[in-house]
């Protein structure tokens, strides 16, 4: 009946973005520096060594492809649980501080000069950077948490790894080391193996599961906690699972690619209209919609031919930030 | 058959006792309009029957003793059997009338499954009800205050549940959407066979929409019982401080505060 119609509409929705990420995702394998193509590519190195050639699609283009993919969705559908949870459209998935402890744990392995101890040293460091930083979360809001206190804890301990992180650079033992840091902070998809992406699958696909479980919850927050707790959903089970699986998540993400800003705020608040402001219905499109951004993000930063490609998280927010600000007007213009 | 019981229900707030000593009995179905001037616990009774603060003593709803402290199965069978509008309800997105009225539905829906028919039929009962069928397309937030509170009613209308809770559902309304919110609530009461608990500040309006008042003063129950019984100017003056005119106009009784007593 008439909830059909506007299910067909949402299945459509999710089938098109679906598509765009399948030809992002195809994109991003095809093309590489400066525009150059995949198949040229693979002639030139196929005229030296065929294995070599397979190696570079195989160990090259897909990981970087499939974390564009697997941390865009991450980021995406993050950002819109965390929205719905705090029904705020300026939450992002950095507010519970999970990504900036994660960020601090691979920054001290770099420190620390550990980064070349073993290929997953610093993705280590990051997954239990964001698993500290939601302990102390936890240790600091307590179980019932209020909304209120659950973002100025997190806001607390992003301000705290954010100091330490400084701490690091300022104290570092060489400019090399320094450099790495800042480097890998800016966050970039390039040069990662396909190790990494099996390192940080599991994290996500719990993470997921766990947010994507508190759909209708999200759903039935639009009309408040009280609410939301006479339709039958525990309140400190539903932000339980929304901050720990956005926790584990973001941080599985941020330890392999570095910090990248504005997907996760604006996936969501872009999406939002299109699924009638429905919080639960948004997850799914956010998710795509990540996705699909972070790999057209990650295309654009191989057009420049010549000099350092500029980092992924550069790009996001050197392209986030102008179009958060049109949205921004676009809302005064709206309830003026 | 509904039946609401409370049982020496004490409740505090930060600290603080607000109810004292609460016993009830609702044996069936009924308007009950609960009633005392700001302060008396009247939001702190309803809101812990709904189970949202905890509470010592008994509350039972048809013989099931309800309490804060639930596993999560027993809140989805509560929620099915006991529906709660709050004080100053509002949506937090803009989302579509029709998409508003059917989170009530979320208590019956199973777990990854569609609202079904029998769903829709609620929500389209409860939109007929509250009269807010029309808007079904509109955005929740684009209505005007006396229509976006009905909407908000249909939610909780459309829980169907043989236990309603209203906190203040008439509070800045103009005079003819609080007599069209009285009226449903009456009728859900009525014709459906299910106990309505409404928190009312309009004297004239419980006396004549309710069939029981509840008479709250600092945390205790002053009188219960018809509203003639308990609207006495005795009672009045006592718990609210004020002389109050009183008079009929054919069957519906209208209180007028005139003076304060101190």
């Amino acid at each position: 009946m008439k909830y059909d119609t506007a299910s067909r509409r949402y299945w459509a929705i999710n089938a098109g973005l679906f598509g765009l990420v399948v030809l992002l995702f195809a994109g991003s394998v095809l093309i590489g520096r400066g525009f150059e193509l995949l198949p040229a590519k693979f002639a030139e190195i196929a005229k030296i060594d065929r294995a070599l050639a397979w190696l570079v699609l195989e160990q090259v283009r897909l990981p970087r492809a499939a974390l564009g993919v697997l941390v865009g969705a991450t980021l995406g559908l993050t950002g819109a649980v965390l929205q719905g949870l705090l029904r705020n459209p300026l939450a992002e998935p950095g507010i519970i501080g999970a990504s900036s402890g994660a960020a601090l744990g691979a920054v001290l392995v770099f420190y620390f000069g550990l980064a070349a101890g073993g290929a997953m040293a610093v993705q280590l460091g990051g997954v239990a950077g964001a698993l500290l930083a939601l302990v102390t979360l936890y240790l600091l809001v307590g179980r019932h948490a209020a909304i209120v206190t659950l973002i100025l804890g997190g806001v607390a301990i992003t301000a705290f790894s954010g100091a330490l992180t400084s701490l690091a650079l300022n104290l570092s033992p060489s400019p090399y080391a320094a450099m790495e840091i800042v480097f890998w902070m800016l966050g970039s998809l390039s040069d990662r193996s396909m190790t990494q992406v099996w390192f940080v699958l599991p994290f996500m696909i719990v993470g997921w599961a766990l947010v994507a479980s508190t759909a209708r919850a999200l759903d039935a927050l639009t009309l408040g906690e009280d609410t939301a707790a006479t339709l039958g959903f525990n309140q400190t089970s539903v932000k339980a699972r929304a901050i720990i699986g956005t926790g584990l998540a973001v941080g599985a993400a941020v330890s392999v690619t570095g910090v990248i800003g504005f997907v996760g705020l604006v996936v969501p608040h872009l999406l939002r209209p299109l699924v009638g402001y429905r919080p639960g219905g948004l997850l799914l499109p956010s998710a795509l919609g990540g996705a699909a951004l972070v790999l057209a993000a990650d295309i654009i930063v191989r057009l420049p031919v010549g000099g350092p490609e500029p980092k992924l998280g550069v790009v996001t927010s050197l392209l986030g930030a102008p179009f958060f600000l049109f949205l921004i007007m676009r809302m005064r213009r709206d309830t003026a | 058959m509904t039946e609401l019981v409370l049982r020496h229900l004490h409740a505090s707030l930060g600290g603080a006792r607000i109810i004292h000593d609460v016993s009830l009995d609702i044996p069936g179905p009924g308007f009950i309009g609960l009633v005392g001037p700001n302060g008396a616990g009247k939001t702190t009774l309803i809101r812990a029957i709904a189970s949202l603060i905890p509470f010592e003593g008994d509350i039972l709803l048809d013989g099931i003793p309800l309490s804060h402290s639930i596993s999560p199965n027993h809140v989805r069978n509560l929620a099915r059997r006991l529906a709660y509008l709050a004080q100053n309800a509002e949506s937090h997105w803009p989302i579509e009338v029709s998409r508003l009225v059917a989170l009530g539905r979320l208590p019956h829906l199973e777990p990854f499954r569609k609202m079904r028919e029998a769903d829709e039929k609620a929500v389209e009962r409860a939109m007929e009800l509250a009269d807010v069928a029309r808007y079904r397309g509109r955005d929740v937030m684009s209505l005007s205050g006396g229509e976006r509170a009905r909407v908000l009613l249909a939610r909780a209308l459309a829980v169907e549940a043989p236990l309603l809770l209203v906190d203040e559902p008439v509070a800045s309304l103009d005079p003819y959407h609080q007599l069209r919110i009285m009226e449903v609530l009456e009728n859900y009461a009525k014709n459906a066979g299910r106990i309505v608990v409404a928190v009312l500040h309009d004297l004239s309006l419980a006396a004549r929409f309710c069939d029981r008042l509840v008479l709250l003063h600092e945390g205790k129950i002053r009188a219960a019982g018809p509203p003639d019984t308990v609207l006495t100017d005795e009672n009045l003056e006592d718990v609210y401080r004020v002389k109050v005119f009183s008079g009929r106009e054919g069957e519906t009784r209208y209180i007028v505060p005139l003076s304060r007593t101190e």
